[in-house]
This record gives structure tokens, C-alpha cells and sequence, in this order.
């Protein structure tokens, strides 16, 4: 993940994309990018940009999955729950992460060292069981192996 | 510059990169490849060159999916005699002898060479057409796919890239549909509509703007097609989009890729560049008049978004919702304009048939489905991998020919297709053939080309909750029978594989699918009851274990299961206890062990860990 950028660069950001609905979802993903989540500022700013009530903007942002409100933590780390994976068990995975870092898909832990999420599919089905921690893939886990990974990140 | 000049040095290109004795490293880098490690044992090739002098002497190349999933990280070298031979399974350290060996004393690195591509040098080893993986396959979605630089447009055009193109804008736009409809191509994105009649109901509809558009959200899980071809040759994808864009009289073309796919976008952002310099983008293509336009759109994350309606609103910045039909996309589609849209492999096909004709194409498949589909094969399965076979092979063919059978001895109990939409197909119609017809009578569909292995360790009533959860959750919540069915039937499969189930269920079950597949708005919540009614049709006494009997034959939901150690097997060896999550296996080293039921979770991490096979499930 990049660096997060200052707030003061906020309305630059902004002023690359032209006033139209079609360019909410870019905008959403590029605040996302610069700050790693949404925030109330960020929401109203993307709001009066383009001419949008902040509700109308939330209503977008909350229908995808991939929009966060939450940031992520130091080690990020996805867990593949797509059909090969599961058949492969996945679940064994996932539950081994909550287990050693004490967090629940979709969450953050509290000193910010660890975010979990569970994806739907990566494609690297030929790997399963796959979890990737900070964009690098771990193919065919076991519960004993994510234990070992985690413990070795804290 | 002309097409023809533009062609001339593309083919001059390809020659140099083809020629016999020059050194060629080709590293298999789709996405697959990378997770297995690729960029590290590409590296280390170039470190290992530099070392020995070579790299100016060898051309460095990394390609798309070779489709040999199983067998990465995937490299295909050609020494100075032109011997070409495919390595599996490299890894870094590898890398010195394969360079060694293969490169500099021109000698087959035996431990890691899976096949000759070059026929003239059989003897040693197999060519790769011929192994039991290659020979059933006709690649033609998959054409350029692990042979060419992804990255770059000459090599497309010296394979015939964009002579579709320059055939299509000398006819007129209802002869190019006409050779659509004749190739007999059904689109690739799952429901198999004739594609040639979807395009002739957008091109009868008069407006100045119309859009045409490329799904490329491939969101089910177990399902990596599009992707692999968006990353391994995405020219044929966009020739097929600008075809499109031509034959229904549309100027702006627009790609729809999932944000999980970063490399494919990147892939296709580069391509559309090329096509701008080589004017095959923008005013006047190859100086027919016709101008056309193509945007890339990152998707954020909606199953949903897959459905074409949800889609076009997801384009125009709102929540992913779909629309009733009609009005169709052909009549009101994105911004309220007639809209085309196609998935990526039909799109990847169309260049194709338009570059080698309609009767070509139709030559391949059956009566009514013809041609070729890709398959993401996965699962329970030896050989996973990305293969594309005519319409019509039989299971038996894909599972146990190309993919090797299923692992470990185990036995097959069924093939998945069609994912969240789909079905399970039993065993005992292994000799099927696989085309839409056969596969909708056995009480599954095509999809989109998703096809997961599930040997006897799974249990059906456990896959349908697994679908139900994806589909609840990806639901949008828009109509009522998707919204409460898709929570019904997860609550009463919940319950099943949890010990609470009762005889009515099945019933419940059965009516819920049935009100759903009649009520939904769009086809997730039409078909997000098949994984249910499907196994319900073909496992209902499995389903009826659970309920009277309170167990789970295949040994999966754990409330219905407890472990427990075989004395005579166990030889003490603790492997068990470092696996147990919660502590709760005890036992003196090299003394046969013992589990604490009140403790154990019942997550077979000890039976996974066991190596004498002493861990069992009651
Ligand atoms: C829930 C849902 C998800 C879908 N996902 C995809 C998808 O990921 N890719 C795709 O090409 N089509 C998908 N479709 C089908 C599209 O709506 C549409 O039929 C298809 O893109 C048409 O292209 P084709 O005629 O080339 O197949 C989906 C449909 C539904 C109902």
C-alpha cells in the first residue's frame, strides 16, 4: 500500500475529474487510494464536487464492498473463500487468523496491526487454500502454517 | 501508416523472437504464475545471465497463462539449437541449472521438464500437444495465450490480430452480423444467447449514440477465464469490442473489469494505447471511417455487478441494482441509449471468426452449440488448470483425460458448474457431454465457465450452504423473493448442517427455490436456489442424514461429527498436537494419543496433520 497522502492535497485530487455522476465510483476508489478509507471530510467533499447529497454519495459507497469507512491495519490480510478453497478448507484458514490475531473479517484490531477480510475468489485456484498477506500470495495453507505466518508478523 | 505496412513490421518482429538459435526465456507471469512466485524466478533468470555473460544474448520475456495452473511457476527455454522445452515447478534455485544446463551446453534439464514444444525433437520426452493435458484442447480463445508478449500489439498482429477488423469494416454492418449468427457463437458470460441476434436487435434500433460494452467482472468464485485472457492477450478482446462497436453502429466502447483484477486492467489500459498509435482506436479506423472509442471502468466490488442492467448502472455511478427487462439493454441501456453488451471470451471468439470465417468456427462443437469454451478447472482435482475444449466433450474427457482424475485415490462425487448459478452434476453423468443443452437437462447450466471438482471428503448439503452464504450476501436487497429467500434457505441449510433440521425442511427448501427462480428481478436471485434444489435431486438421502440421523456421512459439518484417535494406528509422533488449535490432544511421545471431545472444535486440523491416517471422524 502507498503512502497516505496529506488532507491539504484533497481538492487537487479532486480537480482531475470533470463534474459528472459517472465519475463517483472513480473518485470514491482514488480517495481510497490517497487516504486507505473514507471519512466524513472525504464523503462531503466528493459530495459538493459533484453536485451530489452526501446521502446519495454514502448509498453508493456503502453498496460496495471494496469501499471501506474502517483503514486497514499494518498487515492486511485476505483469506480466499472461493469454491476451490472452500472444497480445499478454507474455513480451517480463516479461522486460524481470527484465532491468532484476534480479529473477525471486515475488522481492524484495536492497536492497528492487523485488518481481515474474506474474499470471495482470487482466481489462484490451483494453490488452494489461499490467503494474501500485504499483496503477497500464500498458496496451500494449513491451519498450523497460517498460525506460524501470523506469529512471525507480530 | 497503413495495415499492411503496420503488418509488415509485426511479422518482421515476430520473425526475430522466433528465431531458431537465438537464447529465449518465457516465464509464465499471468496472475496464477505470480502467486506461485514468477517475478522471482524471473529474477533470478536475469540475475543468472548477467553472471554468466548472457543477457544480451537471450531474449527475457514474460507471457500470459500457459494454463498449466498445477505446474507453476511454468518456464519455456530455447537454447541455441532451438531445442524448446517447457520446465514445471521452478523455482529461484533452480534457476543456475536450468541456465546451465538448457542455455548454455544446450542439455535438457531433466528433473524439471515437463514437455518439447518442437516437434523435430521428440525422442526423451513428450510434445507438449501430445500430453493427455494438451491433446483433447482446441485453443482458440486461448490462441496467443503463454506464446506471445501480452504487452505487445506486434506480436498479436503477426498472428492475425486485427485482420478481423480489417475485414469487418469492408462489409457492411449486417453482413458482419450475419457471419456472427452463422458461426452459430452463444455468448460466453453464462445464459448462452445467440450472439449474432443479440447484435442484429441493437443495430435495428435508430440513435446517434449507442454504447457497446465488455463484461469483464467474472465474479464467481472458482471462475479465472476472462481474467486469464485479459491478462495473456488482451488485444483479442478489444478487436472483438471495436468489432462489436462497428456492426451495431456504436462509437464508445466501454470495458467493465473487476478492481481484484489489477493486472488486467493494466494489461488492457497499455493495449488500448497501442491501438491509439497504430490507429486502430480513434478517428477513421484503417481508413474505413468508422471511429470508436474505448474506456475502461474499475468495478468496487458487487457480485451484482455482473448482471447487465447492475452493471450499466454501475457505470453511470450508482448503487449496482438491476432493472426489470424490458425495456432491454438493445432498446435502453447505458445512459438510456441502445447498449450491446458481451462477456470477454465471446468477445475474444468474435476476432476470431471474424478473422478465419464463420464456417471455421462452426466447425467446431455441436449442432447447437458450437465452437469452443474455456473452463477453469479446480477442486479436487490433479491437474488444475485453464483449458478450452469443443462444446460437446464429455466430462470423463475434461476430469479425467486433461485433468488428471481426482487426487489421493479419492473418488469423484461430483463437478460443480456455473457457480453460485449452478448446479452439481453427479458422478454418474461423467460421460456427458458438456454443452448448454446436456448440461441444463442434468439440472445445471454452463455459467460462465467455472468447473470445481468435489470428491467424496465434501459434503452436498455443506456446498449448498456455501453458496447460499456468497449469494446471500452478494444480494442487493432490491426484490423481495432474492432479499428473504436467499436468507431463508440459508437459515434452513444453516440449521441442517448445525444439527437443527427437521423433515418439512426439505420441502421448505424446494418451495422457497421454486418461488425465488419465479419472483426474482435478475438471474442471482432466478438462480441462486440451483446449488440447493440440485443437490437436493440428486442427494437427498445425504440431506436426510443430517436431519434424522444427526450425521454428516462425508464427515464435514462438525456439528454432526467428533474425532477420535485409532490406538493402533497412532504411533505417537505429536504431529496432532502441534496442529491442535485449542490444545485439547494429549498423550506421552511415542505413546498412541488421545483427544478431549470437550475441548475440541472439531476442525480436522489433527486428521489434516496425521500421517498415519489415526485420526478418525465418528
Ligand atoms: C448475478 C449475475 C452475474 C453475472 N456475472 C457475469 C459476469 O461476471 N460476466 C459476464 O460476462 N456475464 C455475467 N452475467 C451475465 C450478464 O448479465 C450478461 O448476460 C452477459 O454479460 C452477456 O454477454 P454474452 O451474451 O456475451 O454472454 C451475470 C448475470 C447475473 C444475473
Amino acid at each position: 500500500m502507498s503512502e497516505i497522502l496529506p488532507m491539504s492535497l484533497l481538492p487537487s485530487l479532486l480537480a482531475a475529474y470533470d463534474r459528472e455522476r459517472e465519475n463517483l465510483i472513480p473518485l470514491l476508489q482514488k480517495m481510497q487510494e490517497s487516504f486507505h478509507c473514507l471519512s466524513p471530510e472525504t464523503v462531503k467533499a466528493v459530495a459538493d464536487h459533484l453536485h451530489l447529497s452526501e446521502n446519495d454519495v454514502y448509498g453508493v459507497a456503502t453498496f460496495y464492498s471494496q469501499i471501506r469507512f474502517i483503514p486497514p491495519g499494518r498487515h492486511h490480510i485476505r483469506v480466499c473463500d472461493g469454491t476451490a478453497c472452500h472444497v480445499r478448507g478454507s474455513d480451517r484458514i480463516l479461522e486460524a487468523v481470527e484465532k491468532s490475531t484476534g480479529v473477525q473479517p471486515g475488522q481492524t484490531s484495536e492497536d492497528g496491526s492487523f485488518s481481515v477480510e474474506r474474499v470471495a475468489c482470487f482466481g489462484s485456484c490451483a494453490l488452494a487454500p489461499v490467503m494474501v498477506v500485504d499483496d503477497k500470495v500464500f498458496g496451500r495453507m494449513t491451519g498450523t502454517a497460517t498460525r506460524k505466518l501470523i506469529e512471525g508478523k507480530e | 501508416m497503413s495495415f499492411a505496412s503496420i503488418q509488415q513490421t509485426a511479422k518482421e518482429e515476430w520473425r526475430q523472437f522466433e528465431q531458431y538459435d537465438r537464447r529465449r526465456v518465457l516465464v509464465g507471469s499471468a496472475t496464477c504464475g505470480r502467486a506461485a512466485g514468477s517475478q522471482e524466478v524471473l529474477r533470478a533468470f536475469k540475475k543468472e545471465l548477467i553472471t554468466n555473460n548472457l543477457l544480451n544474448q537471450t531474449d527475457l520475456y514474460e507471457v500470459g497463462c500457459m494454463g498449466l495452473c498445477y505446474a507453476e511457476v511454468l518456464v519455456e527455454l530455447r537454447g541455441t539449437d532451438g531445442q524448446r522445452v517447457l520446465y514445471q515447478g521452478v523455482t529461484p534455485k533452480d534457476v543456475s541449472h536450468l541456465v546451465e544446463s538448457h542455455l548454455i551446453n544446450n542439455q535438457i534439464h531433466k528433473p524439471l521438464a515437463l514437455a518439447v514444444v518442437t516437434s523435430e525433437f521428440n525422442g526423451e520426452l513428450p510434445e507438449f500437444s501430445e500430453l493427455p493435458f494438451s491433446k483433447p484442447q482446441v485453443r482458440i480463445v486461448l490462441r496467443n495465450c503463454g506464446i506471445i508478449d501480452p504487452t505487445n500489439v506486434n506480436h498479436y498482429i503477426a498472428r492475425g490480430g486485427y485482420n478481423g477488423l480489417a475485414r469487418a469494416v469492408t462489409l457492411t454492418q449486417d453482413q458482419v452480423i450475419e457471419e456472427i449468427k452463422e458461426s452459430g457463437l452463444r455468448g460466453r458470460g453464462g445464459a448462452g444467447f445467440p450472439t449474432g441476434i443479440k447484435w442484429a436487435f441493437a443495430r435495428n434500433v435508430a440513435d446517434e449514440k449507442k454504447y457497446v460494452i465488455c463484461n469483464a467482472d467474472e465474479g464467481d468464485p472458482g471462475a479465472f477465464m476472462d481474467r486469464s485472457v485479459l491478462e495473456g492477450d488482451p488485444h483479442a478482446v478489444l478487436e472483438g469490442l471495436v468489432i462489436a462497436g462497428y456492426a451495431i453502429g456504436a462509437n464508445t466502447g466501454y470495458v467493465y473489469c473487476r478492481a481484484e483484477y489489477p493486472l488486467a486492467v493494466n494489461r488492457l489500459t497499455g493495449a488500448i494505447a497501442q491501438m491509439h498509435e497504430h490507429g486502430l482506436l480513434g478517428q477513421n479506423i484503417m481508413g474505413s471511417g468508422f471511429s470508436f472509442e474505448i474506456h475502461i471502468k474499475k468495478g468496487a466490488g458487487a457480485f451484482v455487478c455482473g448482471e447487465e442492467t447492475s452493471l450499466m448502472q454501475s457505470i453511470e455511478g450508482k448503487r449496482a441494482m438491476p432493472k426489470p427487462k424490458p425495456p432491454f439493454p438493445a432498446v435502453s441501456g447505458l445512459f438510456g441509449k441502445p447498449t450491446n453488451i458481451n462477456n470477454v471470451e465471446t468477445l475474444a471468439a468474435v476476432s476470431a471468426i471474424m478473422e478465419r470465417g464463420a464456417a471455421w468456427y462452426a466447425g467446431y462443437g455441436t449442432e447447437k452449440s458450437r465452437g469452443t469454451k474455456t473452463f477453469a478447472l479446480a477442486g479436487k482435482i490433479n491437474r488444475t488448470g485453464l483449458i478450452e475444449v469443443p462444446l460437446g466433450t464429455s466430462l470423463r474427457t475434461i476430469i479425467e483425460e486433461i485433468g488428471g482424475g481426482v487426487p489421493e485415490g479419492k473418488k469423484l462425487k461430483a463437478v460443480q458448474t456455473g457457480g453460485p448459478s449452478g448446479g452439481c452434476i453427479p458422478d454418474s453423468f461423467i460421460e456427458s457431454p458438456v454443452d448448454y443443452e446436456h448440461l441444463a437437462e442434468v439440472g445445471s447450466i454452463m455459467g460462465s465457465g467455472g468447473m470445481i471438482v468435489i470428491d467424496e471428503e465434501s459434503c452436498m448439503v455443506d456446498m449448498a450452504r456455501y453458496f447460499l452464504t456468497f449469494t446471500e450476501n452478494e444480494s442487493c436487497g432490491k426484490c423481495a423473493p432474492c432479499r428473504m429467500g436467499t436468507q431463508h434457505l440459508l437459515k434452513i441449510l444453516t440449521d441442517i448442517t448445525e444439527g437443527r433440521g427437521e423433515p418439512s425442511d426439505l420441502e421448505k427448501l424446494r418451495q422457497i427455490g421454486a418461488t425465488m427462480r419465479n419472483g426474482s428481478l435478475c438471474g442471482l436471485g432466478q438462480t441462486a436456489a440451483n446449488p440447493v434444489l440440485t443437490t437436493l435431486k440428486y442427494y437427498e438421502e445425504e440431506y436426510l442424514a443430517h436431519i434424522t440421523d444427526k450425521k454428516c456421512p462425508a464427515g464435514v459439518c462438525r456439528d454432526l461429527i467428533d474425532f477420535t484417535i485409532d490406538v493402533d494406528q497412532c504411533t505417537g509422533c505429536g504431529a496432532c498436537v502441534l496442529a491442535c488449535p485449542v490444545n485439547a490432544i494429549h498423550g506421552a511421545r511415542k505413546e498412541s494419543h488421545y483427544i478431549d471431545k470437550q475441548m475440541c472444535i472439531r476442525c480436522g486440523s489433527c486428521r489434516q496433520a496425521c500421517k498415519f491416517e489415526a485420526v478418525l471422524v465418528i
